[in-house]
């Protein structure tokens, strides 16, 4: 696996940044045990994981000073390094994310992607064995998103930097990995070659398939700088992304709220359906609903009967935009 | 007749600008007692500080709760505890320091610890947590981190030491107490204004509140000044 790049895929909340930092040595694993290099890593051996990888979280944050000293920032604890040679190391790693003369800007009033840039750069640096990158392209726009992409790319190329990097985005996985894990739920379901997964059996797709509220459609940017998905003729998805085409999008059955008369609120989905299924669960209870397509809805014992739900019942179906994640 | 403010406001000025060298004595000596007592109280809070906004433990909100408290502890209560401790037949009594310069900047160390605590606290707990995993990250050491989370508040902690400084200088409870207001040892400026009122010399009472005013105000336009940048 050494100067490889692996992807962590799976949809938000499905684990991908707790192992990220659990290999960064930031938090220890409430089970099980972290190995590098074939020796197990405790509470006081953290170090071993922290000074042979470096992360670049998703949010980026800067110390409130200047680009330069950002980047310099990891260099400080190197010892033997003079002045001239910091500054040397910070002019590459700049000139590898194509941000040159951005020295004495200061980090904190740059744009998004270009922070993320300098992040990337702070990370770079260093010149670790092991890169963790989490999502380093979420929420940044096009023009940004492929000088990171080529940055990577870049990186593990030439200097042969082993790189995990934690996406949701199924094409990224596919443009930029050689090995994929699939992660859902907190746990990796699949590890494969890029071919083993994306080929033609596809497990990425047989995976989601079996997960309840997965939906697939044509997207188009509305607007309101939101994605319509268009399921079918009946169920048009409102997500609080931007991404057009073809895709498929996830929705936790507890994200999702049943009213008996619509509701009047933020929440941009609202959907009429009929109850066709109730499963009991001890205190909690899974409702089937078709709304144009089968949604799975988590509720309360307590809910069911203070609504008086039963099957074949009318119900509203009402989620949030932010609620609706890609796969 | 003429109205005795006005006449005081007057000869305030003519003292101001006179150079008086009693008005000026009192001036340096009450701004080198708060300063000391300043410089006290922010060497021992720094580190309260920073253990309270960095760690997290059982009793840290009960910490917490209790200096912000204290942080309107009345100033004659604190000056009539420390009379008792300090003085000839109380516990602390074989220091001698009651009624010395220094025991004026202790006491007002111990007054201003609560302000430049929850200060200093609230400061470190508005930066983003997420940088000291970030310099983790980066290859620092957990004290370093520390540091560092400690460097980016330093705005906040110069905020917390001038409004200290603020209230030490204008105080004056515990001064008087434990102070004594001696001519040409202990006298401040707040002291003096007491005294002079009270024996009818208003527009030397004037002219050194004109002074206390005039620093106070000037330290919060400069707090204001940094609040903003």
């Amino acid at each position: 696996m050494k100067g490889t790049i692996t992807t962590l895929l799976g949809p938000s909340g499905s684990g991908k940044t707790t192992l990220l930092r659990i290999v960064a040595g930031l938090d220890s694993p409430t089970r099980g045990n972290v190995f590098f290099k074939n020796s197990m890593i405790t509470n006081n051996t953290l170090n071993v994981l922290r000074n042979n990888a470096t992360m670049v979280f998703q949010k980026s944050v800067f110390f409130d000073t200047t680009v330069y000293n950002n980047v310099a920032y990891g260099l400080k604890f190197k010892e033997d390094l003079s002045r001239d040679q910091i500054s040397n190391k910070v002019g590459e790693a700049l000139e590898l994310v194509r941000l040159e003369g951005y020295e004495k800007r200061r980090a904190k009033k740059l744009s998004g992607g270009e922070q993320q840039r300098v992040s990337l750069a702070r990370a770079l640096v260093l010149d670790r064995e092991f890169l963790l990158l989490d999502e380093p392209t979420v929420n940044i726009d096009p023009k940004n998103v492929s000088i990171i992409e080529e940055t990577i790319l870049r990186v593990n190329r030439e200097k042969n930097t082993t790189i995990i990097l934690a996406t949701h985005n199924m094409f990224q996985a596919e443009a930029l990995s050689q090995n994929v894990a699939l992660i859902l739920e907190g746990t990796v379901k699949q590890t494969g070659t890029k071919q083993e997964i994306f080929g033609k059996s596809n497990k990425y797709m047989t995976i989601f398939a079996r997960l309840e509220n997965v939906f697939s459609g044509i997207s188009k940017i509305s607007e309101g700088y939101t994605s319509i998905i268009h399921v079918n003729a009946n169920l048009s998805i409102e997500a609080a992304f931007n991404r057009p085409g073809k895709i498929s999008v996830y929705v936790r059955p507890e994200d999702i709220l049943v009213s008996t008369s619509p509701l009047k609120s933020s929440a941009r989905n609202v959907f009429k359906g009929r109850i066709i299924g109730i499963t009991e669960v001890g205190s909690i209870v899974r409702l089937v609903v078709d709304a144009g397509k089968k949604f799975s809805v988590q509720i309360t014992k307590k809910s069911l009967t203070e609504m008086n739900l039963n099957v074949g019942a009318e119900v509203y179906l009402t989620f949030k935009a932010s609620a609706v994640h890609l796969i | 007749m003429t109205n005795p403010i006005v006449d005081g406001i007057i000869q305030a000025f003519q003292l101001l600008f006179s150079l008086d060298s009693t008005v000026y004595r009192i001036v340096f000596r009450s701004l080198y007692i708060s300063g000391l007592a300043v410089v006290m109280a922010t060497f021992w809070s720094l580190p309260i500080a920073a253990i309270l906004g960095l760690k997290n433990f059982r009793a840290k909100r009960l910490v917490r709760g209790t200096f912000n408290a204290f942080i309107g502890f009345p100033t004659v209560v604190l000056g009539l505890m420390l009379f008792l401790l300090f003085s000839r037949s109380g516990p602390l009594g074989t220091f001698g320091l009651l009624f010395t310069p220094l025991m004026i900047s202790i006491g007002q160390a111990i007054l201003i610890t609560p302000i430049l605590v929850s200060f200093i606290t609230s400061a470190i707990e508005a930066i983003d947590m997420d940088l000291r995993d970030l310099a983790m990250t980066l290859g620092s050491t957990e004290i370093q981190a520390s540091i560092a989370i400690l460097r980016e508040a330093s705005g906040g902690v110069i905020l917390a030491v001038l409004a200290a400084f603020n209230r030490a200088f204008a105080e004056l409870g515990v001064a008087m107490m434990v102070g004594g207001n001696i001519y040409g040892r202990t006298r401040l400026l707040t002291t003096a204004i007491a005294l002079e009122t009270n024996r009818g010399e208003i527009a030397f009472s004037i002219a050194l509140g004109v002074i206390l005013l005039a620093i106070v105000y000037t330290l919060n336009i400069a707090t204001n000044y940094l609040r903003r940048h």
